[in-house]
C-alpha cells in the first residue's frame, strides 16, 4: 500500500507529504499516463477511499490549496464530485461557470486561466465543449489544469473512477473483457476509458450503431488494442464488464440513428444480453442516463449495476488527482 | 538604371527547356539577352554562382486581406512577403470586406494595389454577389474592370446549377474560374481531416469524400459547358485521379496544389509530443490530409498532372489561432516557406526540381493564360519577360516566424530547418530584393 500521509483530523495543518513520484503539472488525458501512474493514482484512491469511509470523511491535506472548477458546458455530478472531493480535503473551493461570468463578456479561455492563476488558483478544473481546450488553458497557466471532460476528446478522471471501480470488483483487470456500448465515436468517456484499459491490458469491445462508431482505433496496437463491433449481442458474450454509454437525443435528429427506439432494440443493456455476460459481470455507465434507453431499469438497478458505486468513487478518484497534482506543485 | 547582369548562375527556364550554366542581361526592364560570359555595360552585377535563376515565381491562389482584414496582413506587407518568397506575380483572391463582386469594388481594389504592391498583383473577382452562393456576381463588368479569374473561394459554389450557369458564362467571357471544391452538407462542419488523427483527437471530420464529389461535380460541368475550370488546392489522392481521368480526355480543367499539402499531413494537428498539440497553425481548408494523399499530390506534381503549386497563402492574426483548435481560423501564411519546404522535397527525391519550377512559373502562366497581362510571365524571353528570381538552393536555415515579413505568423513550420533561400528578385525588370552583402 501507497504511504500516503493523511491527516487524523480536519484540523490538524496538511504536512509536508514526501513524493509521490507523480511527475505530471496537469491531467489531460489517459493517453501519457504509464500504467505505473494509472496504478499510483488507483492506489492513493484506495485511501482516500478509506478517508470517505470514516465518520467525518475529511483530511486538510490540501489546506491552502485553491481549486478552480471552470465549467464551460453544463454538469452536475462531475462537478460536483469535484467539490466534494477538494473539500474533503480543506481545498479553497471557487465554482465558475461560463454563463453570468466574464466568459460570456467575450473573454478568450487564455485570459481566463490567466486571470485565475493570477487570482491564485492552484488548480483548475475545466469542463469546455470545444475538445483539445484544455490543453490549450494548460499550455498558456502555470496553474494545474484537471481535464473535467472536453468535447468529444477525454474525460480521464471519468475513466480513471470506472478502472477504480472495475479493480475494486474484479482484482487486476488484465485480461478481463470490456465491452463499451453506445456512441463512441462522439465519446469522451469512451476514449479516455480506452487508452486506460489498454494500458491496464483488459480486452476492449467497443460496441454500436456503424454510424457512432470509430473507423480507425480497431486492432491498433500502440494505443490500445480493441475490437471495434455493431453487434451487440455477439460482443456481450463472456464480457467481465459492461458499460454503456449516455446517447444524445441530437443523435437523432441529425440522422445518425433512425430513431431511439431503433436504438433501444439493437443496443439496450437489457436483461437477455446480460445473461450473455460472464457470471459476476458488472454493469457501468457514466451517467447521467436516459432512463429505459442505454440501459434497461431492471438492469440499471439490478444487482449487476455499479452505477451509484461509480458515482461514489469518483469522490475518492478525484481526491486522489488533485492530492497527487497538488502534492506535486509543492516540490 | 542601366541595366542588371546575373552572373554566374544555373538558369532554368521550363517555358524554354531551359536548364544551364548561364548569364542573364536585363535592360530597359526587360530580359535582353540569356547567355554565356556576357560582359558588363555599364550593368550592375549580380554573383549568382551556386545559385538558380528562373523567372519569377507565379501564385494563383493567395490572401492578401485588403481590404477589410488589415489586421491580419495589407497588400504592403503580404506583397513584401511574396517578395521575399520569390514571387513576382500573385493572384489575390476575393475573399475580402467589401468582396469585388461588382465593377467599382474591384477599380477600387486596383487601384490600391497600385499604390502599395511591391510585386503584380493580379485581382480575382467573385463568382456570386457577396460569395454567398445565392447569385451571380457582375461578371462582365468585373471581367472589364481586369479580374483574371473568378472564384468564391473559402467556399464553394454549392449550388449545381448556378455553378453551371457561372461556368458558361465566365467561359464567354474568356476567364478561369477557380474552384473551391468542397460539398459543405457532407462536409458537415468538420475541422480537420476526418481519420485517424481526427478520431483519436475528437475533432469533427471533413470526409475526403466531400472534396472527391465536389470535384467530380465540377468536372462533369466543365465537360458540359466547356467552360475553362480550375480547380484550387486538391487535397485528395482520388481527387486528383479524377482531374488527371478528365484531363486525358481533353476536358478544359486545370489545378494546383499547395506546399501545405505537399509537405505535410494531418498528423500535423496532434505534432510530434506525445499529447496531442492540437495546433491551430495546422488548421487548413481543405484540410492537411494522409501521407497517401501527400504522396498522390507528389506524383500528381512530378507527373505534370498538376498545373500549379499555388501558396493558398491566408495569414491570420495572432488571436485569430490562438484559441480552440475548431474555433481557430483556418489557413497557414507560406509565402516564406514554400520555397524551402518545396526544395526540402527535391532534397528528399520526393519532388522533380524541372516540375516544381515548372508548376511554379510556366504552368500557373498557362492556365490563367496570364501571358496576355503579363508579357513573358513566368519564363525569361528575351525582349518580353520582366520578373526574375534567384535562389541558393542548397542554403540551410530555420523558420522563425518573428522574422516574418508577412503580418501572418500562423505557420506548423516554425523552427523546422527548410532548405533553399531567395537572394535577388527583380520585378518589372527592377531588383526589389538585393542579395544581402557578405553573405556567410
Amino acid at each position: 500500500m501507497l504511504e500516503v500521509e493523511l491527516g487524523e483530523r480536519p484540523e490538524t495543518a496538511a504536512p509536508e507529504p514526501a513524493g509521490t513520484g507523480w511527475r505530471h503539472k496537469d491531467l489531460l488525458d489517459t493517453d501519457t499516463l504509464t500504467s505505473e501512474e494509472i496504478n499510483l493514482v488507483l492506489d492513493t484512491a484506495e485511501a482516500m477511499h478509506e478517508v470517505r469511509s470514516r465518520p467525518v470523511g475529511k483530511v486538510a491535506t490540501l489546506r491552502g490549496t485553491t481549486v478552480v472548477t471552470l465549467f464551460y458546458e453544463q454538469s452536475t455530478r462531475t462537478r460536483a464530485s469535484f467539490e466534494v472531493a477538494a473539500k474533503a480535503m480543506g481545498a479553497d473551493v471557487v465554482n465558475l461557470t461560463a454563463s453570468g461570468s466574464s466568459v460570456e463578456k467575450g473573454e478568450s479561455l487564455i485570459d481566463t486561466v490567466r486571470t485565475l492563476e493570477a487570482i491564485g488558483a492552484d488548480v483548475v478544473v475545466m469542463r469546455h465543449g470545444r475538445s483539445g481546450a484544455p490543453y490549450l488553458a494548460a499550455r498558456h497557466t502555470r496553474a494545474s489544469v484537471i481535464n473535467g471532460g472536453d468535447g468529444t476528446h477525454a474525460h480521464p478522471t471519468q475513466a480513471l473512477l470506472d478502472l477504480f471501480t472495475m479493480r475494486r470488483h474484479l482484482g487486476d483487470v488484465a485480461g478481463r473483457k470490456v465491452v463499451i456500448v453506445g456512441d463512441i465515436v462522439h465519446s469522451r468517456v469512451a476514449r479516455s476509458n480506452l487508452w486506460a484499459l489498454a494500458s491496464a491490458g483488459a480486452l476492449v469491445t467497443l460496441c454500436g450503431p456503424a454510424t457512432l462508431l470509430p473507423r480507425t482505433l480497431a486492432g491498433r496496437g500502440e494505443s490500445g488494442g480493441c475490437e471495434v463491433t455493431t453487434d451487440f449481442d455477439t460482443a456481450v458474450e463472456g464480457a467481465d464488464v459492461v458499460m454503456a454509454l449516455r446517447i444524445q437525443k441530437e443523435r437523432q435528429e441529425s440522422g445518425l440513428i433512425p430513431s431511439l427506439r431503433d436504438y433501444v432494440t439493437n443496443y439496450q443493456l437489457n436483461a437477455q444480453r446480460l445473461a450473455r455476460a460472464a457470471p459476476g459481470a458488472l454493469v457501468m455507465h457514466p451517467g447521467p442516463m436516459n432512463e429505459g434507453v442505454e440501459v434497461a431499469p431492471e438492469v440499471a438497478h439490478g444487482v449487476a449495476s455499479v452505477i451509484e458505486e461509480q458515482v461514489t468513487n469518483g469522490v475518492a478518484v478525484r481526491m486522489a488527482v488533485l492530492y497527487l497534482i497538488a502534492t506535486a506543485r509543492r516540490q | 538604371m542601366s541595366g542588371l547582369i546575373i552572373r554566374g548562375g544555373r538558369v532554368v527556364d521550363a517555358a524554354s527547356k531551359l536548364d544551364a550554366a548561364l548569364d542573364v542581361r536585363l535592360r530597359d526592364g526587360v530580359v535582353a539577352e540569356v547567355g554565356s560570359g556576357l560582359a558588363a555595360d555599364g550593368e550592375e552585377v549580380i554573383d549568382a554562382s551556386g545559385c538558380i535563376v528562373s523567372p519569377g515565381f507565379v501564385d494563383l491562389h493567395a490572401h492578401l486581406r485588403e481590404p477589410g482584414f488589415e489586421q491580419k496582413g495589407t497588400i504592403t506587407t503580404e506583397t513584401r512577403a511574396a517578395l521575399r518568397g520569390g514571387f513576382t506575380t500573385v493572384c489575390a483572391m476575393p475573399n475580402t470586406k467589401p468582396a469585388p463582386d461588382s465593377g467599382p469594388v474591384l477599380e477600387a481594389l486596383r487601384e490600391r494595389i497600385a499604390r502599395d504592391a511591391v510585386v503584380r498583383v493580379l485581382p480575382i473577382a467573385c463568382v456570386t454577389r457577396g460569395r454567398e452562393g445565392r447569385e451571380l456576381a457582375e461578371l462582365s463588368e468585373l471581367a472589364a474592370a481586369g479580374c483574371v479569374a473568378f472564384s468564391d473561394d473559402g467556399s464553394p459554389v454549392a449550388d449545381g446549377r448556378l455553378m453551371r450557369r457561372a461556368l458558361e458564362l465566365c467561359g464567354a467571357l474568356g476567364l478561369p474560374l477557380s474552384e473551391h471544391s468542397d460539398d459543405p452538407v457532407l462536409n458537415g462542419g468538420g475541422v480537420m481531416n476526418e481519420g485517424r488523427v481526427s478520431e483519436r483527437l475528437g475533432l469533427a471530420g471533413q470526409p475526403a469524400a466531400a472534396e472527391i464529389v465536389a470535384i467530380a461535380r465540377n468536372l462533369a460541368l466543365c465537360e458540359t459547358t466547356g467552360a475553362r475550370l480550375h480547380l484550387a488546392h486538391v487535397s485528395t489522392a482520388r481527387g486528383l485521379e479524377l482531374v488527371a481521368e478528365a484531363k486525358s480526355r481533353g476536358v478544359p480543367v486545370t489545378c494546383e496544389v499547395t506546399p501545405s499539402h505537399l509537405f505535410l499531413t494531418e498528423e500535423a494537428v496532434f505534432g510530434s509530443g506525445p499529447a496531442p498539440a492540437y495546433d491551430t497553425n495546422a488548421r487548413i481548408n481543405p484540410p492537411l490530409r494522409t501521407e497517401a494523399d501527400r504522396k498522390a499530390l507528389l506524383r500528381g506534381v512530378n507527373e505534370g498532372i498538376v498545373d500549379a503549386i499555388a501558396t493558398d497563402h491566408a495569414p491570420h492574426a495572432i488571436e485569430d489561432k490562438l484559441c480552440e483548435f475548431d474555433a481557430a481560423a483556418p489557413g497557414i501564411s507560406c509565402f516564406e516557406t514554400a520555397l524551402g519546404s518545396l526544395l526540402l522535397l527535391v532534397e528528399r527525391g520526393e519532388l522533380d526540381l524541372h516540375r516544381m519550377l515548372a508548376a511554379l512559373t510556366a504552368g500557373p502562366v498557362r492556365a490563367f493564360d496570364l501571358g496576355k497581362r503579363v508579357p513573358g510571365a513566368g519564363s525569361l524571353t528575351p525582349g518580353r519577360s520582366s520578373d526574375v528570381v534567384v535562389f541558393d538552393p542548397a542554403r540551410r536555415w530555420r523558420v522563425d516566424v518573428s522574422r516574418f515579413v508577412s503580418k501572418g505568423r500562423n505557420t506548423p513550420l516554425n523552427g523546422v530547418e527548410l532548405v533553399g533561400e531567395v537572394r535577388a528578385v527583380v520585378v518589372r525588370g527592377e531588383l526589389k530584393l538585393a542579395p544581402e552583402p557578405a553573405n556567410g
